[in-house]
C-alpha cells in the first residue's frame, strides 16, 4: 500500500521548472516610460508566442525566456524599431509559428477567403428559398 | 436545390471532424526548430563568463574548421547528463565552444569543476539575446557551425551516446 502511495505521489508530482539565479531582464517587468511606445510594445507582445509555455503569449507568460523576449521587444521599440520589423526578425528565426497574427501568405488565403465564400453560399441559399416560395 | 448541395454542410462537418481526429491522433512534437539551419549565423559578441576562459564572438566561429557551439547553463539539469558525452567529443579532437545562458561566474565555475570543461571558449549570454538570435528555445542545444560560419545542424536537447554518430557525420559534411 505504501509503495503504491509513493508511486502515485511520484506520478502526480510535476517536475520543477529549472530557472536561473539571475534576476529577470531589465525590461521584462518594467513598462517603457513613453506611453505610446509601451502601447506598441504591449500590442506586439500579445501576438508573440512564448517559446517555453507554447500557447501563451510572451505578455502572459512568466517563463524566464518570455521575460527576455519582452526585454528584447521593449529595447528595440525604445530604439525606434517598427513592431513589424521585430516580428519579421523573430519569424525569420522561429517560423510563422511564433506570431499569432495570421499572415497574408498563400497558405492562409483560404482562411481570409472563408468568410466571403460562406457569405456568398448563404446568400445563394436564401435567394433560392425566396425564389421557390414565390413560384 | 440539388441533393448533393443539400448534403454539403454535412460533408463539410465530417471533413472538419476528420481533421480534428487526425490531429488528435498525431503525437505532439513540441520541438522548436531554428529556421537558420543552412544559413549564416547572426553576428554577436559575448563577454567571457569564467576567469581564464575567453569569451565568444561570431567572427571567432568562422575559422575554416567546423565546430560545435553548445548552449548550456549551470542551472540546467539535462546539461549534466550531456557533460560526459561532450567530454568524449572533445577527446576526439572536436572543438566545442559554449554559450552560457543566464549564468553567473560562480555557479558556472562550480559546474565546470564538477562535471569537467569541454569548452575552448565560453560566451556569457545574460538575457538570452544570442539564444534568441540563433532561433533556439532552450538549453541544452548544440549547433554544428561550418568553417564559413554557416549553421549546419541544430540538435535540440542533451546529446546522448546514441547521438554521437549524427553529430560526427554533420561535422564531416561541414568540412
Amino acid at each position: 500500500m505504501r509503495i503504491l502511495l509513493i508511486a502515485v505521489a511520484l506520478v502526480m508530482a510535476s517536475p520543477a521548472f529549472a530557472d536561473s539565479d539571475l534576476p529577470p531582464a531589465y525590461w521584462a517587468y518594467r513598462q517603457l516610460p513613453d506611453a505610446k511606445q509601451e502601447a506598441k510594445a504591449k500590442a506586439l507582445m500579445e501576438e508573440l508566442r512564448c517559446l517555453v509555455c507554447q500557447g501563451q503569449s510572451i505578455a502572459d507568460s512568466d517563463a524566464e525566456l518570455a521575460g527576455d523576449m519582452r526585454d528584447l521587444v521593449r529595447r528595440r521599440i525604445a530604439a525606434g524599431e517598427r513592431p513589424e520589423a521585430i516580428r519579421r526578425w523573430l519569424i525569420e528565426r522561429y517560423g510563422e509559428w511564433i506570431s499569432y497574427r495570421p499572415t497574408a501568405d498563400p497558405v492562409s488565403w483560404p482562411l481570409w477567403a472563408a468568410p466571403i465564400v460562406l457569405l456568398i453560399f448563404g446568400g445563394a441559399m436564401v435567394a433560392g428559398r425566396i425564389r421557390r416560395r414565390r413560384a | 436545390m440539388s441533393r448533393a448541395l443539400r448534403l454539403l454542410p454535412i460533408i463539410l462537418l465530417i471533413w472538419i471532424l476528420g481533421i480534428f481526429a487526425w490531429r488528435l491522433i498525431q503525437p505532439d512534437d513540441p520541438t522548436i526548430r531554428s529556421q537558420l539551419v543552412n544559413r549564416e549565423i547572426p553576428a554577436f559578441d559575448l563577454p567571457p563568463l569564467v576567469p581564464g576562459i575567453a569569451g565568444l564572438n561570431s567572427t571567432g566561429l568562422a575559422t575554416g574548421k567546423p565546430r560545435l557551439v553548445n548552449l548550456f547553463a549551470s542551472w540546467c539539469v539535462p546539461c549534466v547528463a550531456e557533460a560526459p558525452v561532450l567530454a568524449k567529443l572533445r577527446d576526439r579532437g572536436i572543438e566545442i565552444d559554449g554559450i552560457a545562458i543566464r549564468d553567473t561566474p560562480g555557479a558556472a565555475s562550480a559546474f565546470l569543476t564538477r562535471y569537467g570543461n569541454p569548452y575552448s571558449r565560453i560566451g556569457s549570454d545574460r538575457t538570452s539575446r544570442v539564444q534568441l538570435a540563433f532561433g533556439s528555445a532552450g538549453v541544452p542545444e548544440t549547433f554544428v557551425i561550418d568553417g564559413k560560419g554557416v549553421m549546419r545542424l541544430q540538435h535540440v536537447g542533451p546529446i546522448y551516446e546514441s547521438d554521437i554518430p549524427e553529430i560526427l557525420s554533420a561535422l564531416e559534411k561541414a568540412r
